[in-house]
């Protein structure tokens, strides 16, 4: 039987639409996975030193251990507000001759290997053999390492029984912030009180035999929970939201998009990928921050300066904007046999992608306080990300052929990718920064930015041009793109 | 009235669609029938110009399909449940298309109004997603919605199948009031042959692309077109 499940399991991933892509696209996510894989170990591997660095008169593991109550609350809430027992995929198992104790227990099994048990690993594992190198007790390490496996499946575990109810959630939220500000405000050292709980398990390994305990009640919690409700009006049911209409009326001002610029704010907030989207462009803001912060770059780079601003109010317009019109191609067909007009549906995605990075460049303001200069190197951004970027993206969209599912998630999604997102950071983010640094060198500083702002400024006089040329492009192609948005992998 | 001149539709070298000539005056009630993989649903969405034919030109009212997009304005139609928008609800997704249609909340309301047997409570104030309605609703709310705005012609693919038989009924008796007043042209695509027989004037039989029969609906039709698939 288990070995049914494993091929299954097999096929389930090297099938998945993750892996249909180009060949370019595999090559750019090995490179990335190995970049975080690398990066991990670099954390596992250095934390020892560096913690011996800033505390030279405490032993490293000690420290670790002082701060990990903190790591697995954290984790907890975490895992609550991201993993789900991964129950939908049995459902086609349930009418075949399979005993429901060894689905269930296929399930509980499968989410033992999930990435938030993983990830974890790549810390602890490395740390562990530093620790032994170090000259550490082999056998303590070994029971230490096995306590941080066995409480990650712990939390693993609990996740899905807490995940039935709220109540417990918040209780649990509310005891890590009590614990925090506890430990910050410095009324109690939660942080020492617990740390020797497992300094014990490394002095006598034998307690690890306590978290193992822990994983085998939580495992049979879940397993006992789970038996009596794998039907499909349980355990095994789509959460159906009840759904909160907002009056958008007062999109009417906006005249004849008002239907379609509707749709599209439905469209960002019900969904999970563009909501991802529209929430990390406010993220974006706090990018230059890194930037503007370091000397360094005011002295020798100022160009990444100009990279910096164009993030600051650009993060709708190039996350947003690099996947139209392919956000959407769930009804593309309706929209192509619905008496509209392509340039109405096209303005809305404008004007939202305008309004967007107006809002954004109205929250850059605090960046007046790193000088007028940078102000004005994110105002100059922000006339780019309007005038230019906006248009330029549009029309790279009518090269879009890759069909986006809206209610995966955003992150280390590549579905809707292609050569085209790549190619369009040349003309968004490279002729900016070499303007800039045509105008700076040659004539002055100003006149680099000026130079960025012309160009936005230009693109927008001709915007009515432009956006005839981008509509002929799209009714052109779209007979490519309905087929293309058709395919469903 | 819809003229449909010499089309063909290749993916390759096979060749999925083949009609040399079809008129479907308007007013009609044509019913369309074939096996799996006939070119019903390629046929018509040629007539939306959602697919491009390999040869030929289908006019509508004396527009080209795939030269001027004036058709829209008078052509309703539901292909599957990719014509719904899934995030919105089922009054949100009526609203969108009325706005399209030319229709006032109020026209919207009125023209709603008239289907709430058709809808049997299911469909309105639901607070719900169309993605997360059966696939019956998810029908129910795409049939009405290709009859808004007064369309000329509304076209319909597989519109019997997923629907409940009191649904199935009501649908029959909508689909007849649209075609007597002889200036609505309705073109459906079934499996259920008496269904189709029941409210289409004329059925027209495709079988790997090609037409084979072309009849005017008599009390034998049912009859003959069972023989005919009986094999």
């Amino acid at each position: 039987m288990n070995s049914h499940f494993l091929r299954l399991e097999w096929k389930q991933y090297f099938r998945s639409s993750y892996w249909q892509t180009g060949i370019a696209l595999k090559v750019i996510m090995v490179f990335f996975a190995l970049y975080f894989l690398v990066s991990f170990l670099a954390l596992g591997i250095g934390s020892f030193f560096l913690i011996r660095k800033l505390y030279p008169d405490s032993d490293p593991l000690q420290v670790v251990n002082t701060y990990l109550v903190f790591a697995f609350l954290g984790d907890l809430v975490f895992r609550y507000l991201m993993q789900k027992i991964p129950i939908m995929n049995i459902k086609p198992l349930l009418i075949l001759d399979i005993k429901k104790k060894s689905i269930v227990h296929f399930i509980l099994t499968k989410s033992a290997f999930s990435f938030f048990n993983v990830m974890p690993l790549f810390f602890y594992i490395p740390f562990a053999i530093v620790l032994v190198g170090q000259g550490y007790n082999g056998l303590g390490v070994t029971g230490w390492f096995f306590t941080m496996l066995f409480l990650t499946l712990f939390n693993n575990y609990v996740n899905f029984l807490i995940n039935k109810n709220q109540k417990i959630f918040f209780t649990l939220a509310t005891i890590l912030a009590a614990l925090c500000s506890v430990q910050y405000f410095g009324v109690y050292d939660v942080a020492s009180a617990a740390g020797p709980l497992f300094d014990a398990i490394y002095a006598e390994p034998i307690w690890a035999l306590v978290p193992l305990v822990l994983v085998v009640l939580s495992y049979n919690a879940n397993f006992n929970y789970l038996k009596t409700r794998v039907y499909l009006d349980d355990a095994v049911k789509k959460d159906v939201k009840e759904v909160k209409s907002v009056d958008l009326s007062w999109t009417d001002r906006f005249g004849e998009v008002a239907p379609f610029l509707r749709n599209d704010i439905r469209l960002i907030w019900r969904n999970k990928r563009p909501r991802t989207v529209f929430l990390l462009s406010f993220v974006f803001i706090a990018y230059a921050l890194i930037f503007f912060t370091q000397e360094v770059y005011e002295q020798k780079m100022p160009v990444f300066l100009i990279f910096a601003a164009l993030f600051v109010t650009g993060g709708f317009v190039m996350n947003f904007g690099q996947f139209i019109p392919a956000w959407d191609s769930a009804y593309y067909k309706m929209i192509m046999s619905q008496n509209i007009k392509y340039r109405l549906f096209l303005e809305s995605k404008w004007y939202l992608m305008v309004v967007m990075t107006f809002v954004l460049y109205l929250l850059s303001i605090p960046y007046i306080y790193f000088g007028l200069d940078k102000f004005l190197m994110i105002t100059a951004g922000a006339i780019y990300n309007i005038g230019f970027n906006s248009i330029l993206l549009l029309y790279a969209g009518s090269f879009n052929r890759k069909r986006i599912d809206l209610d995966k998630s955003a992150f280390a999604n590549y579905q809707g990718t292609s050569a085209t997102q790549f190619i369009v950071i040349i003309p968004i983010l490279a002729l900016p920064m070499l303007l800039f640094w045509i105008f700076k060198t040659t004539i002055s500083f100003n006149a680099g930015i000026l130079s960025i702002a012309v160009v936005g400024l230009l693109t927008l006089v001709f915007k009515k041009y432009l956006m005839n040329f981008i509509e002929k492009k799209y009714i052109q192609d779209k007979y490519a793109a309905i087929h293309a948005f058709d395919q469903t992998t | 009235m819809i003229q449909v001149k010499d089309i063909s539709k290749k993916y390759g070298t096979a060749e999925v669609l083949n009609v040399d000539a079809l008129e479907i005056p308007t007013g009609e009630s044509f019913g369309l029938v074939g096996n799996n993989g006939a070119g019903k649903t390629t046929l018509f969405n040629i007539m939306l110009d959602l697919v491009r034919p390999t040869t030929g030109s289908i006019t509508t009212n004396n527009i080209q399909v795939n030269e001027s997009e004036e058709w829209k304005t008078f052509t309703g139609s539901f292909i599957d449940e990719s014509f719904l928008i899934g995030y919105l609800t089922a009054e949100e997704y009526f609203d969108f298309i009325g706005d399209l249609r030319g229709m006032n909340k109020a026209d919207v309301t009125s023209f709603l109004a008239q289907f709430e047997e058709f809808f049997n409570g299911e469909i309105l104030g639901k607070k719900k997603y169309l993605r997360d309605l059966s696939k019956g609703n998810q029908k129910k709310a795409g049939i009405v919605a290709a009859m808004m705005g007064n369309p000329k012609v509304v076209i319909l693919d597989e519109p019997f199948a997923n629907l409940d038989p009191t649904t199935q009924i009501r649908l029959k008796k909508l689909v007849k009031e649209l075609t007597n007043e002889k200036d609505v042209t309705v073109l459906i695509s079934s499996h259920d042959l008496s269904h189709v027989t029941e409210v289409c004037e004329r059925i027209v039989v495709l079988d790997k692309g090609n037409v084979v029969k072309d009849i005017q609906t008599s009390p034998a039709t049912l009859k003959e077109l069972e023989a005919y698939f009986a094999v």
